[in-house]
């Protein structure tokens, strides 16, 4: 068994004590929330950093698996609403995402870089505008309201605690699973699709299959993150899915670190705690600045993000050993450190 | 070998559905024809709205595809351009009395920025695709949040220059009346001459591009740029003309479409999003690329919101997955 760094364990167990000091606001508005988008944008994350394949289409495949809970199972607008249990419900949403996703990665995996940054794009638009306008399914412009969580063994859900739990386990669960794939044959493949197509496709491997697949995989991260989404939230409408959201996940995404599965998690939380407290420091109505500057800043002096920029001030503030220690033992748990721009350009050949 | 040779069939079939086109513009509709498709005047109207927006979706998209075809950089600040030309242009034209002058100061206002943004921000990422994508996105993030908050979220409309004021009536006859007089479409004006500028602007924009000698540049900089710094041009200089000249083209688009339709916040999704559909089914970096993408996609969108207002928005959506579908370089694209 290998070791784990006891910044780990440390990490862990603030995660787990993490709603007792806190108000049910922090537990859920800031934590189970910060960790819900941490999944939406560990979808896009899967893509861009193992696949070389940004994909703006991930929130709106959460954003149908989120639809999917209020028409499959029950909702109080009288749209649909076949009234299924949530143990058919909830597998039938994942894996609409999940399909979406590949689906979209059908259109798109033909294109790379920057083409499919703008397919996947004008699909997430699409399906924005074509909820807006259809009532027979989606209910327009409103959406759905009033959606319940699940009450399993009369444990409710939704309860602050319970729901930051939930949410917890769900991003746990995904980034090990993410670490874990990322060995795996399957892993191996997509990275060496992403850092040299032909040379994979030479090898044997069929380039659009992988690709294909590793959409399918993080339609499901998408899906599950879309449904604690509307847990979350009870409702869900055309604005969830709309395209500035659809640039807050990309936000996310990039001022976390494209490198490792942790970081849209940390883009997460520094995204929630902008939202709700750059009040405080600027003017509401212009926290778009604030975002924005954020987020070129990142782009501009850390392409790698928060997790890049930890990377380089580690050894500056004295804690040098434990990063060449934690390097070692973590080998082949972070991916290749290749930079972004020679995925991109090796993709464009 | 003349193209009916080469492509007898879609020769005919282009030709076939012109000469359809120009019988269902000019003669009098039958009976028959206003039972499938409604009144003609619709029909006609409805035409020539598509036309016009595809001559500003043209003015728009053809400096994205310029800046893209030879850079390879993707601004997706250049709906934010669009905007921003509009309210300067607005500014200038309220100031001055003059609307002339404000789409000429909306041109250099924006042709100025855009030379700043590629010396500042672009030449420090060139070949970084995505770093570009995610910068322009932040600029655009913050270009957006700061036009809100100068020209706040009202809608303004320009007042167009007199000659251009008012509607002309057109040689089409709509429908005859019961005393046999007919009855002429009338259209703006100001809007025929949006298609007209579109129209012009192609025409030079080709003329520059293969009659002078930097349109020779620029096109050998698309096919090989490093080959083109060998052969002693200075590649960094074209560069900066050439994203000038584009975001200039959106920042008087601004200003033209900002008279014929209005500019509010979130114009700049829309004509980014527009500009991208267009390049994309068009093929990107090609000028006659964006013309045909930009008809098909102004087209679309007129006779989707007139014939099937529920989803004509998708139709675009659609028409670009279909096109990506056969073609993923687009209809003109190598």
């Amino acid at each position: 068994m290998k070791q784990v760094h006891p910044n780990w364990w440390l990490a862990a167990a603030l995660l787990v004590l993490y709603p007792f000091p806190a108000n049910d606001f922090f537990t859920v508005q800031i934590g189970a929330y910060s960790l819900i988008l941490g999944t939406i944008a560990l979808s896009l994350m899967i893509l861009a950093g193992y696949g070389g394949m940004v994909s703006l289409s991930q929130l709106t495949a959460a954003g149908l698996a989120a639809y999917m809970v209020p028409i499959l199972g029950t909702n109080t607008q009288g749209v649909l609403g076949f009234g299924w249990s949530y143990w058919f419900t909830l597998p039938v949403a994942v894996l609409t995402a999940a399909l979406f996703s590949a689906l979209v990665g059908l259109i798109a995996v033909r294109n790379s870089g920057i083409y499919m940054i703008m397919i996947t794009l004008a699909v997430a638009v699409s399906v924005f505008f074509f909820t807006r306008q259809n009532y027979e399914i989606f209910n327009g412009f409103t959406g759905y309201s009033g959606i319940e969580a699940p009450k399993p063994f009369g444990l409710d859900l939704r309860a602050p605690i319970p729901f930051y739990y939930l949410c917890l386990i769900v991003a746990v669960t995904f980034v090990l699973t993410t670490l874990y794939t990322a060995r795996t044959p399957f892993g191996l493949s997509l990275q060496a699709v992403r850092d040299n197509p032909r040379r994979a496709s030479a090898l044997g491997y069929s380039v659009p299959a992988v690709r294909i697949s590793a959409f399918f995989l993080a339609g499901i991260i998408a899906g599950v993150g879309g449904i604690m989404l509307v847990f979350l939230n009870g409702r869900i409408s055309p604005g969830t899915i709309g395209v500035d959201v659809v640039i807050d996940i990309l936000v996310i995404a990039v001022v976390g670190g494209l490198r490792h599965p942790i970081g849209p998690f940390l883009g997460a939380l520094a995204f929630v705690l902008l939202e709700n407290f750059a009040i405080d420091l600027i003017d509401r109505e212009r926290f778009n600045t604030v975002i924005g500057g954020a987020f070129l800043l990142i782009v501009l002096f850390s392409p790698d993000g928060l997790l890049g920029l930890w990377g380089r001030l580690k050894p500056q503030i004295g804690l040098a050993s434990m990063t060449t220690k934690r390097g070692s033992q973590s080998s082949g748990l972070d991916i290749e450190p290749n930079s972004l721009k020679g995925r991109l350009s090796n993709e464009n050949v | 070998m003349p193209v009916w040779q080469q492509h007898p069939w879609r020769t005919a079939l282009v030709g076939g559905t012109a000469l359809v086109l120009i019988w269902m513009i000019f003669a009098i509709w039958p009976d028959w024809l206003v039972d499938i498709l409604g009144r003609k005047k619709t029909f006609v109207n409805t035409l020539l709205n598509g036309l016009t927006l595809a001559g500003l979706y043209f003015l728009v998209a053809s400096g994205f595809t310029l800046i893209f075809g030879l850079m390879r950089n993707v601004n997706l600040a250049h709906g934010s351009m669009y905007l921003l030309g509009g309210y300067i242009g607005y500014e200038v034209a309220e100031t001055s009395g003059n609307w002339i002058l404000g789409a000429a100061a909306a041109f250099m206002a924006l042709a100025l920025i855009g030379a700043a943004l590629q010396v500042t921000v672009f030449r420090r990422m060139q070949g970084d695709d995505l770093r570009q994508t995610m910068l322009t996105i932040g600029i655009s993030i913050i270009a957006a949040d700061l036009m809100l908050a100068s020209w706040g979220g009202t809608t303004y409309q320009f007042q167009p220059p007199e000659v251009l004021f008012g509607a002309i009536e057109l040689p089409i006859i709509s429908a005859l009346r019961s005393s046999g007089e007919a009855v002429y479409i009338k259209y703006p004006f100001y809007r025929l001459f949006v298609l007209m500028v579109a129209v012009a602007t192609g025409v030079a924009l080709w003329l520059f591009l293969n009659k002078t000698k930097i349109g020779m540049m620029i096109r050998a900089g698309v096919d090989d740029r490093s080959m083109l710094a060998a052969a002693g041009v200075n590649v960094d200089r074209i560069f900066v003309f050439v994203f000038a000249i584009g975001a200039g083209l959106a920042g008087l688009a601004g200003v033209i479409g900002g008279t014929a339709l209005s500019i509010a916040p979130g114009e700049d999704i829309r004509y980014l999003l527009a500009s991208l559909v267009v390049v994309i089914v068009g093929g990107m970096g090609s000028i006659t690329g964006a013309a045909i993408g930009a008809l098909l996609i102004g087209l679309a969108e007129q006779f989707g919101l007139a014939y099937f207002p529920t989803y004509g928005v998708v139709l675009t959506f659609v028409i670009m997955i279909a096109a990506l579908a056969i073609r993923p370089q687009g209809i003109m694209g190598r």
